[in-house]
This record gives structure tokens, C-alpha cells and sequence, in this order.
């Protein structure tokens, strides 16, 4: 598995997300009340709605459009018939790292 | 020919006898009211919830001066009566004034009792009785040390009110236990346990000597044992002694009390008396319940009806949040009587009947005292309780056969069972009024009076609200925020303001929420409670706004955004209008529209534009027009005197001004303006949150309009002459509906529940409508600012972190 830096944790507020942008699309980059990071599509499956503009709660996220709530940890939706995908991440010293792979991009070695 | 009425005091039982008579006759009488306190009536019952923070005066006054301008009252607070001639029908007001009277009113209340200890007169020695007293009570602090003589009602409710201040209180009780009149041993101590958790010391059984001074301030209790309490303030709760001497100085009867008969008449003919002044078959009276017996009785007396007032017996609460006792009817020990004690003690549970014959004849209960109002009944009615003995002390539910719910209870309830045992208000009445067309807990009130003095059976006429509508009545009490809590929106804001709590993980942890930090239904508010009441203390936090509150631009279906640039008062020049238009054409703007507030909108801009597209707006003067907050929006004007051959005031300068001191301000929902120069209305004033109509007189203020999923037209709040306090009350009137609204209501929602009356009675007071623009201005040092200057220059935080789709291409 190859990691790739794509930010530091601190870009990130408490309770707040950013967005990634990939091969396999854009990635929501969701951080909750502490050292925590959770990455999923951005991309709510009801409407289309851009997760990372939602409100974090706890380890999951409101949709800002028509408050679909899903669960960080699996992607599922909360209540819906629906998920959204997850993907690996991971923190080192402070800097967030995605799985290359998993969200489309070839080893950069 | 109206008959001359005086009444002497104005307190809660004369008041209700004014009640009574402006209610059934008002043409009948000419009242004039004397009272020694420079102010009307107000609840002293709920002097203890003033006290801990818990209401403010304001919500206690029963009466205020709009109440006795309706009612034909003369109102004459702040003065004495000096003398009463009962021959020649006069009475003397203390500037000499000679009044005459056909019917005479003693309301003159009780004087609280001092023990006269050697140092009782020092400063800083006071009784709870008035609102001076609690003002007293309430200017103290963390650090301050209070000594409480009297471990009664009202001596209790005074030390947890202080202890809740944070004043370390120490409470002197003369007796062995706590409340000894009301609460049997067990009871008094399970009491006792409990304020002790407050951090109240309690000494029972202990003698006070001596009020030590120093340069004549009271320094310290000394305790006949030696002990010696430093205190910086010594209340004194031991009890009251009706206020006679007026009546004993006129040849009327007094024992302990004026002596009245069963028609509450006293000695002398046309002399009625009312109230805690009063002897009645030798007994005096502190609780307010058959105060308002009497007020009944001596009203219909007045009137030419009969009416006899007979003692019942009486019921206790405490008014100590935490501490949930009750006490009614005889529960001494004696040979012929029997007991039935039940306890838990890791609930902290006490509940003991006493029987004698077949009937209950008192009950102590502390701890859960739900069933407190059935068994009260039992008493009252000397039910007959031989079949049920073996399950009595498990209450209702479990009388003939399976449990019931607390609404089967109610519902089991007989018509004549007590429901409100302040205003002595009974099962079917209030099921009367409710059939009647009182739909809601409010209706109830204002038709019954039941539940609206010291409030603890408001769950009980829920109850029978939703007994008696069914399905159609909904439980307002019941709407708790969302999953993460019980409480209300009401419950939050008050703990917020009471317990002082000022940031969001204070709220999540003192009031036990569910969640580690809400979602996104409380957040939002709970963000929002924060910084309306707190606006120093705690920082608005974008993490807890909707995306558009936080963006400072609407999201659109596709994700885009809209921007819509402020114009003061909907005035604008041709150098902006440049700017927008460069603005539209350089970030590829797809839709220019005019929005319904007369703002000029830029839809489709994308997300990493804003920083941008804003930067060049300011450019050119612009700012954000908040078209996305739950917060001042548009204020809309015509164009008044100006141009208008019509206009009666300067309607676009009113409005511009407006706009420039409500900007940027947070409300629990968006708040929209308008100013029309005359009242042909053309800037639609009259359905908006806040209209302004000017008129040749000056300007005409209304609240509560709207144009949505509701329309609404505005009710009038207050006519004003001056457009300086058109101003102040249109900021008085943002910040009241600020610091009390729901989140997510709107003025006309919120005006609804607390009703226009009330607010015109805060707008109306000119010192409370000082004190609130004093607020919204501390408030706007903060806010009032332009959010997209500021985002402006942190344009990296709305682009994507990172862009690994670039390298991808490579």
C-alpha cells in the first residue's frame, strides 16, 4: 500500500471538513472533535449533495441539502436506504495521508 | 351611582378581590388602591425562583400599570395610609389627603418577624419578604458568606437560592429537623441530605444568641454555644405577624389577626380584610391558597352575594429544584394512629401515610411525589380507604386492578379532585374551560387562573389537556430539541442563562447531553443560545452553522453558490452596479436576478470563487447582504419625502439607518424590515418581522409579519414620534426576541407563545428598553462587521486541500 500526503491535520478545523480532489472523484476529508480523521465520498447518493459542506457531529456527517445523515466509519446513511464509499486514511505526524490506490491514483514510485 | 372602594395594599389577595370585582362588575365600582411598596402586585410566591436565577421579575408581576388603567384603578404605590375614621367613613393618606369610602379593604399583609436578638437592628439584618430583600439577596456572589436563621419554607427557599449564586450559605434552625411543621423526621432529613449536596451547611437544634457587628454591619452569628458564623448578610426566616396596627389605631377587632367573620367582614360595618392581615376563627394564613378562597368570599361580599369562607386543609411544596417533597393535612404520631412507610433509599425515596380509623388524615412525601395530588384528595375528602390499605401507598395506579399510566390517573381523577391548589381550582372546571374552547396550556390560564401562580401542576393540566382533546392536543412540554436531550429549546435557553454555561462543551456536559457534541438539529441552536446570551464570553463557532452561514453565501441544487451584495435601504449607484456586472462577467456568472428583497443576486458562483469574487466586490464598496443568515437580512423602503408627493417621513434615511445598525447581527431566524413613508405602504412594511409605517404623527411600529409558509400581517407594537426611538425600538425589540425566541421561530412564531402584550409591556418600560439596546450594542461590537472581508483573506480554506487528479494527468 503507498500513503500520499495531502495535507496537515491542522488545515482541518475541530467539527469541520475539506475536500480532496482524485481520479476516482472528490473525496470529503472529515475531522471530528478531536486528532480524527475519516475520508469518504463526497457525494451524497440522494441528491448529489457536497458532504463536506455538512456538519460534523460525533463520527458522522449531515448532508447541508436535506439532512441525510451518515455514519463516517462505514458510509452508511442513517435511516436511508443508502452509503457512500470510505476510504482508507491514515495520520503521521500530523499529516493526513489517503491510500493511493484506493482512490485511483498509481504508485508514485 | 358608583360606590367608592379603598383598598389598603396591594398584594396577592387583595389583588385577586380587584380581579374579581373589575371581572364581574366594573362599571359598579370607583377603586382607589394605596400601597406602601412603590409598586403594584407581583407573585411573592415565586420570589424563591427570582432569587436562583430561575425568572426575573418581570415574569412574577400578576399586575402592572396597564392592568390597573384597564380596570378603572387608582393606583396610589408609595404611600401610606396614615389613619382610618370608620365613623365618618374616611380614611387619611399619609399627605393628609381625606378620602371617602363606601366599602373598605384591609389588605395590609404581614410584617416578617424579628427575633429580637441583641444586634438585630445592624445593617445588614433583613427578613424575605419583598422584592428589596431579594434584590439584597441577589447582589451577592461567590465569596460572599450568608447566615439563614430558620429552617422553615421560606428560610429554605432563600439558602438554596443564594447557594445556587454561589454564596456559601449556612442555615441556623432552632428544631430538630428541617421544616418541622411541615416534613416528619425521616423527610426532614432525606430534605436535609439534599441541600447539603448544595453545598448548604445545616445546624438544627441550635440557639442563636447574639448579631455580632462591626462600625454597625452585621460580621457574625454567635450561637449560645459559643459558636460563632461569619456572614456578611443575616436574613432572618422565622416566620410573619399579620400587619394590624392600622386596623387597631381605627377601634377595629384584632387578636392576632383583624378579626373577620365568615364573610370576611370585619368588626365594623363596610370594613372588609383579606389575606395574611387577617384572623379568621383563630387561625392566621401564609399560604396562598386560601388567600384567594378569601379574595372569592370578600369579592362576592362586596357585591351583594353570599359567600362563606370555610379553612380547609393545606398542601406544601418547595420551591427547591432538586428537592421534591410534599406535605399535607395531621401526620404527629398518636395512639390511635397508623403509619404506612415506604422506602428506597438509593433513590432517595420517603413517602408515609397516617391513617386513623379508616381514613388517611396526612402524607409526607419526598423524593417522588407524583401521587402527591390523589392522596391530598383522600385527605380532603375523608375518603374512605378500608379496601385499598394493603396498596394505598403505591398510589393510583394501583387501586383496582392492573397499573395505569399517568394519564389514566388523571383521567380516573373525580371532577371535584383539586388540580390547582394555589387558586383552589378544580378537575372539572378546567375540563369545563377546555371543552369550552381553551385549547392550550395558555387558554387554560387565562380562563381558569389554574397553573398560573406557582406552576407545579402544569404537567397535571397537560394531562387533562390531552385527556380531554385526545389526539388533537399536542404536548408542548413533551418537544425536546432532538434525540441528544429531554429538554426543550425553552428548558436550554433558561439553564444556559441560569446556570451561566458559556461554551458548548459547559452545555453538553451540564445538561447531560446524549451525544458528545449534538448534532446537526441542536447544534445549530444551542450555537446560537450561546451567543445571544454570552456574546463576550463565547465566539460563534462555524463548525455549528449551516453550510450557508458558513460559506456566507445560499448553496445551490448544484452545489454553487449564490452572492448577493448589501445596498443600504435598497439604495444603490451606478458605480456599484459596474462592479457587480464586472463581478458577474469575470467569474462567468450564469443568472443575474432581483431577489424578493430588493438585492441584486449572482447565482451559480463557484465555491473556490467566493474568496474572490468577494474581494472584488469590496472593492467597489460592497458588502455581504447576509441573504444566507439567520440574521438581519433587507430592510426595504420606499422612497418617502424624498421624491414621494405622499411621503410623510423620511422613509429611505429611516431605513438606511436601520440597516447600518442591525447588520451582521444573529437572530433565531432571518429577520426582514421594511419602512413605508406613508401609509399607502409601498415598501410592504406590514408584512414584515419588523415593520415601520411613518404617518404625519410619527412612525408607527409593528412586529409578527411575514410573507412565507405563512402570511402574516403585523400587529402593532407601538407608536413612536421621533426616529431616534423608532430606532431603539426597533433594537430593543431584535434583541428581546434574540434572547428569548426558539431558534428557528420567527418573530410572528415567537410572538405567538409569549404573546404581544408581554412584549409591548418590555418595549413599553423605557429602562427595560434601555437596557436591551444597551445589549444588542454590546452584542454588535462584535458582529457587526463584513464577514467576507474577512474570508476574503483566507481564501486557501474554501479550495480543495489537495488536487491529485493534476499529477494523475501528468
Amino acid at each position: 500500500m503507498s500513503w500520499i500526503d495531502v495535507g496537515h491535520i491542522e488545515d482541518i478545523p475541530l467539527r469541520g471538513a475539506r475536500l480532496v480532489k482524485t481520479p476516482v472523484g472528490c473525496v470529503g476529508l472529515f475531522r471530528t472533535d478531536v486528532a480524527e480523521i475519516f475520508a469518504t465520498s463526497n457525494s451524497c447518493p440522494h441528491k448529489g449533495g457536497p458532504l463536506s459542506e455538512g456538519i460534523v457531529h460525533g463520527q458522522k456527517v449531515t448532508c447541508p441539502l436535506h439532512n441525510w445523515v451518515f455514519d463516517l466509519n462505514t458510509g452508511n446513511a442513517i435511516g436511508e436506504d443508502g452509503s457512500i464509499e470510505t476510504y482508507p486514511v491514515r495520520i503521521e505526524a500530523g499529516r493526513i495521508l489517503l491510500d493511493a490506490q484506493a482512490v485511483g491514483k498509481r504508485s508514485a514510485a | 351611582m358608583k360606590q367608592k372602594l379603598i383598598v389598603i395594599g396591594a398584594g396577592m389577595a387583595s389583588g385577586r378581590v380587584l380581579e374579581h370585582l373589575t371581572e364581574a362588575a366594573p362599571d359598579d365600582w370607583d377603586i382607589t388602591l394605596f400601597n406602601a411598596e412603590p409598586r403594584g402586585n407581583y407573585n411573592r410566591i415565586m420570589l424563591s425562583p427570582v432569587l436562583s436565577g430561575e425568572k426575573t421579575y418581570e415574569e412574577i408581576v400578576t399586575h402592572d400599570d396597564a392592568w390597573y388603567q384597564d380596570a378603572g384603578v387608582t393606583c396610589r404605590f408609595g404611600e401610606k395610609i396614615a389613619a382610618v375614621d370608620t365613623a365618618a367613613k374616611t380614611v387619611t393618606a399619609e399627605n393628609g389627603d381625606v378620602l371617602a369610602y363606601d366599602k373598605l379593604v384591609f389588605g395590609t399583609g404581614s410584617n416578617p418577624f424579628m427575633i429580637p436578638l441583641p444586634g438585630h437592628d445592624l445593617d445588614g439584618v433583613i427578613a424575605y419578604r419583598d422584592l428589596e430583600d431579594t434584590e439584597t439577596m441577589m447582589s451577592l456572589g461567590a465569596g460572599n458568606k450568608v447566615v439563614v436563621i430558620g429552617g422553615g419554607l421560606l428560610g429554605l427557599e432563600a439558602a438554596a437560592g443564594m447557594a445556587a449564586r454561589g454564596v456559601e450559605v449556612t442555615v441556623v434552625h432552632i428544631m430538630g429537623h428541617l421544616m418541622e411543621r411541615q416534613l416528619d423526621e425521616a423527610a426532614g432529613y432525606l430534605l436535609r441530605k439534599s441541600l447539603e449536596s448544595k453545598g448548604i451547611k445545616i445546624l438544627c437544634g441550635a440557639n442563636s444568641k447574639e448579631i455580632v457587628g462591626a462600625d454597625g454591619k452585621v460580621r457574625a452569628l454567635m450561637l449560645d454555644d459559643g459558636t460563632e458564623l461569619p456572614c456578611d448578610l443575616l436574613v432572618m426566616a422565622v416566620g410573619i405577624r399579620p400587619n394590624v396596627a392600622l386596623a387597631k389605631d381605627a377601634g377595629i377587632a384584632v387578636g392576632r389577626g383583624i378579626h373577620v367573620d365568615d364573610q370576611m367582614v370585619s368588626s365594623v360595618e363596610d370594613v372588609l380584610a383579606v389575606g395574611e392581615c387577617v384572623e379568621h376563627d383563630g387561625a392566621i394564613f401564609g399560604l396562598v391558597a386560601p388567600l384567594y378562597d378569601q379574595a372569592k368570599v370578600a369579592a362576592a361580599t362586596l357585591m351583594g352575594e353570599t359567600a362563606a369562607f370555610k379553612q380547609k386543609s393545606l398542601s406544601t411544596k418547595l420551591k427547591v429544584t432538586g428537592c421534591d417533597l410534599f406535605s399535607a393535612g395531621d401526620f404527629a404520631d398518636g395512639e390511635t394512629r397508623e403509619d404506612i412507610v415506604f422506602r428506597d433509599p438509593s433513590r432517595g425515596v420517603y413517602k408515609r401515610l397516617v391513617i386513623e380509623g379508616n381514613k388517611l388524615i396526612g402524607a409526607v412525601m419526598y423524593g417522588d411525589t407524583a401521587d402527591s395530588n390523589w392522596f391530598f384528595g383522600l385527605i380532603k375528602d375523608g375518603t374512605d380507604i378500608e379496601e385499598m390499605r394493603e396498596t394505598l401507598i403505591f398510589g393510583p395506579a394501583y387501586q383496582g386492578g392492573s397499573p395505569m399510566d399517568p394519564l389514566s390517573a388523571v383521567a380516573a381523577l373525580p371532577p371535584e379532585a383539586e388540580i390547582c391548589g394555589c387558586n383552589g381550582i378544580c378537575k372539572g372546571q378546567i375540563v369545563d374551560a377546555i371543552t369550552a374552547g381553551a385549547g392550550d396550556l395558555g387558554a387554560v390560564r387565562a380562563t381558569t387562573k389554574a397553573s398560573a401562580s406557582c406552576g407545579t401542576c402544569t404537567g397535571l393540566v397537560e394531562q387533562l389537556l390531552q385527556v380531554t382533546l385526545g389526539d388533537e392536543f399536542e404536548l408542548p412540554a413533551a418537544q425536546s430539541i432532538c434525540g441528544c436531550t429531554d429538554l426543550t429549546h425553552e428548558d436550554v435557553r433558561r439553564l444556559i442563562k441560569s446556570q451561566e454555561l458559556q461554551s458548548q462543551a459547559a452545555v453538553w456536559q451540564e445538561l447531560g447531553w446524549a451525544t458528545p457534541n449534538g448534532c446537526h438539529v441542536c447544534r445549530p441552536a444551542v450555537n446560537f443560545y450561546l451567543l445571544a446570551d454570552w456574546p463576550i464570553e463565547y465566539q460563534d463557532d462555524p463548525q455549528s452553522r449551516f453550510v450557508n452561514e458558513r460559506k456566507h453565501a445560499n448553496i445551490q441544487k448544484d452545489g454553487t453558490f449564490s452572492v448577493v451584495p448589501r445596498m443600504w435601504g435598497d439604495i444603490t449607484n451606478p458605480d456599484e452596479l459596474r462592479a457587480i456586472a464586472d463581478a458577474a462577467d469575470k467569474y462567468d456568472v450564469p443568472t443575474v436576478k432581483v431577489t424578493g428583497g430588493q438585492r441584486i443576486d449572482l447565482l451559480g458562483v463557484k465555491g473556490e470563487d467566493l474568496p474572490y469574487i468577494w474581494a472584488d466586490l469590496n472593492k467597489a464598496g460592497l458588502v455581504s447582504g447576509h441573504a444566507y443568515s439567520k440574521g438581519l437580512r433587507t430592510v426595504k423602503t420606499c422612497v418617502g419625502t424624498d421624491h414621494c408627493r405622499f411621503g410623510t417621513q423620511d422613509s429611505t434615511g429611516l431605513g438606511i439607518k436601520l440597516e447600518k445598525i442591525l447588520w451582521g447581527s444573529w437572530t433565531p431566524h432571518k429577520l426582514k424590515l421594511g419602512v413605508s413613508g406613508c401609509p399607502r405602504n409601498c415598501a410592504e412594511a406590514t408584512c414584515k418581522d419588523i415593520g415601520v409605517v411613518c404617518v404625519d404623527s410619527g412612525f408607527q411600529v409593528g412586529i409578527g409579519g411575514a410573507a412565507g409558509m405563512d402570511v402574516k400581517e403585523v400587529s402593532p407594537l407601538i407608536q413612536v414620534a421621533t426616529e431616534e426611538e423608532t430606532i431603539e425600538v426597533v433594537m430593543a425589540v431584535t434583541q428581546l426576541y434574540r434572547e428569548h425566541a426558539k431558534y428557528l421561530d420567527r418573530i410572528y412564531k415567537w410572538m405567538a407563545k409569549v404573546g404581544l402584550e408581554w412584549i409591548q409591556e418590555q418595549i413599553g418600560d423605557l429602562e427595560t428598553r434601555k437596557a436591551l439596546v444597551e445589549r444588542f450594542e454590546l452584542s454588535q461590537t462584535i458582529y457587526r462587521k463584513d464577514p467576507w472581508a474577512q474570508h476574503a483573506k483566507e481564501a486557501e480554506r474554501f479550495a480543495p486541500l489537495s488536487d491529485l487528479t493534476l499529477e494523475a494527468a501528468e
